[in-house]
């Protein structure tokens, strides 16, 4: 089953302020199986994220469409959504993962993920027994479950980031290069994660930097020089 | 594609508020030839012009704007602090279901007021009785709705405070011995004190320090997560209206420019002044 379809894709950014047009990106065309991972690659600035963040609406694309399989919804060009089914699908459907942790100031790591399930309306005694599997599955020290995440560690920061954006059970999760800022260790810790999230049957579209930390996760990558899907690329050593 | 079969709570269309008569050159559609929104030939100054939205049940609705881009005089109108010259407000209650609630009487307007209604005033002299206690200004909130039990309303009245995080033993104190912070969050308890399925929030956190602020924020969030109550936010600060909203309208001269969920607005804005807006963002 086709998850995700992205059709002649294209967006244009128009700057009033210094009065041009910039195309990022155009023709991009590619289809996602559910269960699927592919990992999007070229040099910085071909607008890698800005197809990550036009299939989350976060960026308002220009042309084309992007077919999701929705659960509730049934299959939608997720372009054309109304406002209110995108809040829908991203407190229940796709989830969204940069590097930055953006959350409300003063909130424990706990409640952030408590936060998520109530928002998809479970109970707050599943909510509190379903943040606590998620932190404890993502190696978040307990220590600091009750503190507040702006004195995390970056790696730290980004388990809490991927924790709550998977504690929903997203059908589509889209990865906007989450390990970064990341060193080897806890790539490693995040690579274990996304593994057992695809043995799950998440749908995943990834940017990441290094060809190795994708060697074995991706069935695929897309490349934006070519604007083809391909195989995995060999790993020079 | 299946649909989503939710409807908004409250509805407004075309509204519009002029100060002045009006004449033939800015009464025509569209209003051309205004100066941002004042009409050089009558000397009317359109506040508000052809503003719709939509609320739905359990969403807070963000509107950024610049001082005098009509938002305050928005939220006012609905609020029935001020007629509006046009315009449509519906709110689908089964008591008030199929009005224009623009246009029914001032007695009327009270009673949505006392019984739906929750405001929220940037400056809290506007929305508590600074000599009478802060239990006593939440008492008059439930006595209009309708409570006349001392004893429940005592008691509703003390949890209030205990969710804004009063201590009871300030209670009976008048609000101007309390800080801009506490007087602010008396004002938040007042306005759910009616249980209002609708509350507005106008510029509620500026002036207050950050911490402060965060403690406001962090406490509106709880009340849409514990209550489910749907909400109109005001605020020119865009760092307020990205950790509240999830759909957010942009107001300039009295005018929608733009609208959209939250972090498209922030991240893809199309306006020239939203562009302008968010590049100022620090």
């Amino acid at each position: 089953m086709v998850m995700l379809e992205v059709k002649d894709f294209g967006k244009r950014f128009t700057s009033h302020h210094q009065n041009t047009t910039r195309k990022a990106v155009e023709g991009i065309s590619f289809s996602l199986e559910q269960g699927g991972f592919i990992g999007i690659v070229g040099k910085s600035g071909s607008g890698k994220s800005t197809i990550l963040k036009s299939i989350y609406r976060t960026y308002l694309p220009d042309e084309g469409e992007i077919w999701f399989d929705s659960e509730r919804f049934g299959r939608l060009d997720l372009l054309k959504a109304e406002e209110r089914q995108i809040i829908w699908l991203r407190k229940h459907e796709i989830g969204y993962v940069s590097q930055f942790l953006n959350v409300m100031p003063r909130t424990t790591a706990r409640e952030l993920v408590e936060q998520a399930l109530l928002g998809m309306g479970e109970t707050p005694g599943a909510a509190k027994i379903g943040a606590e599997r998620s932190l404890r599955h993502f190696d978040l020290d307990e220590r600091l479950w009750d503190t507040f995440p702006n004195t995390f560690s970056g790696g730290e920061k980004l388990r809490l980031n991927i924790a709550i954006a998977t504690v929903k059970k997203p059908r589509l999760l889209l990865l906007d290069e989450p390990t970064a800022s990341l060193d080897h260790q806890s790539k490693l810790k995040v690579r274990e994660v996304i593994k057992k999230l695809k043995a799950d049957g998440t749908t995943l579209v990834g940017i990441f930097h290094d060809l190795e930390f994708m060697e074995g996760l991706c069935d695929g990558v897309y490349d934006m020089n070519e604007k083809a899907l391909r195989g995995m690329p060999e790993v020079q050593r | 594609m299946q649909r989503f079969e939710e409807r908004p709570l409250l509805e407004v269309e075309n509204l519009t508020k002029q100060y002045g008569p009006g004449c033939d050159e800015c009464g025509q559609p569209g209003r051309p030839g205004l100066i941002k929104n004042y009409c050089p030939s009558c000397g009317t100054v359109y506040a508000c012009s052809d503003v719709s939205l939509d609320v739905f049940p359990g969403e807070i609705l963000g509107i950024v704007g610049e001082s005098g881009s009509g938002k305050s005089t928005l939220m006012q109108c609905l609020y029935f602090d001020q007629e509006v010259t046009a315009g449509t407000l519906t709110i689908s209650d089964p008591e008030l279901a199929g009005e224009n609630l623009f246009g029914v009487s001032s007695q009327r307007k009270r009673y949505i007021r006392n019984h739906k209604y929750g405001m929220v005033y940037q400056n809290p002299v506007k929305g508590l009785r600074m000599d009478f206690s802060a239990i006593s200004n939440i008492a008059e909130k439930q006595i209009a709705a309708g409570g006349r039990h001392v004893g429940n309303m005592q008691s509703a009245g003390e949890r209030l405070l205990d969710v804004v995080s009063i201590p009871l033993f300030r209670m009976k104190e008048e609000p101007r011995n309390f800080s801009g912070g506490m007087q602010q969050r008396v004002q938040i308890a007042k306005a759910l004190s009616n249980d209002p399925p609708i509350l507005f929030l106008d510029e509620v956190t500026t002036g207050l320090d950050l911490s402060v602020q965060a403690a406001v924020i962090d406490l509106i969030k709880q009340i849409q997560r514990d209550l489910g109550i749907s909400m109109i936010v005001v605020s020119h600060d865009l760092a307020v209206i990205r950790m509240l909203a999830d759909r957010t309208l942009v107001m300039l001269n009295g005018r929608v420019i733009e609208s959209g969920l939250t972090d498209q607005i922030l991240e893809d804005p199309h306006h020239a002044y939203t562009q302008q807006l968010v590049y100022s963002l620090l």
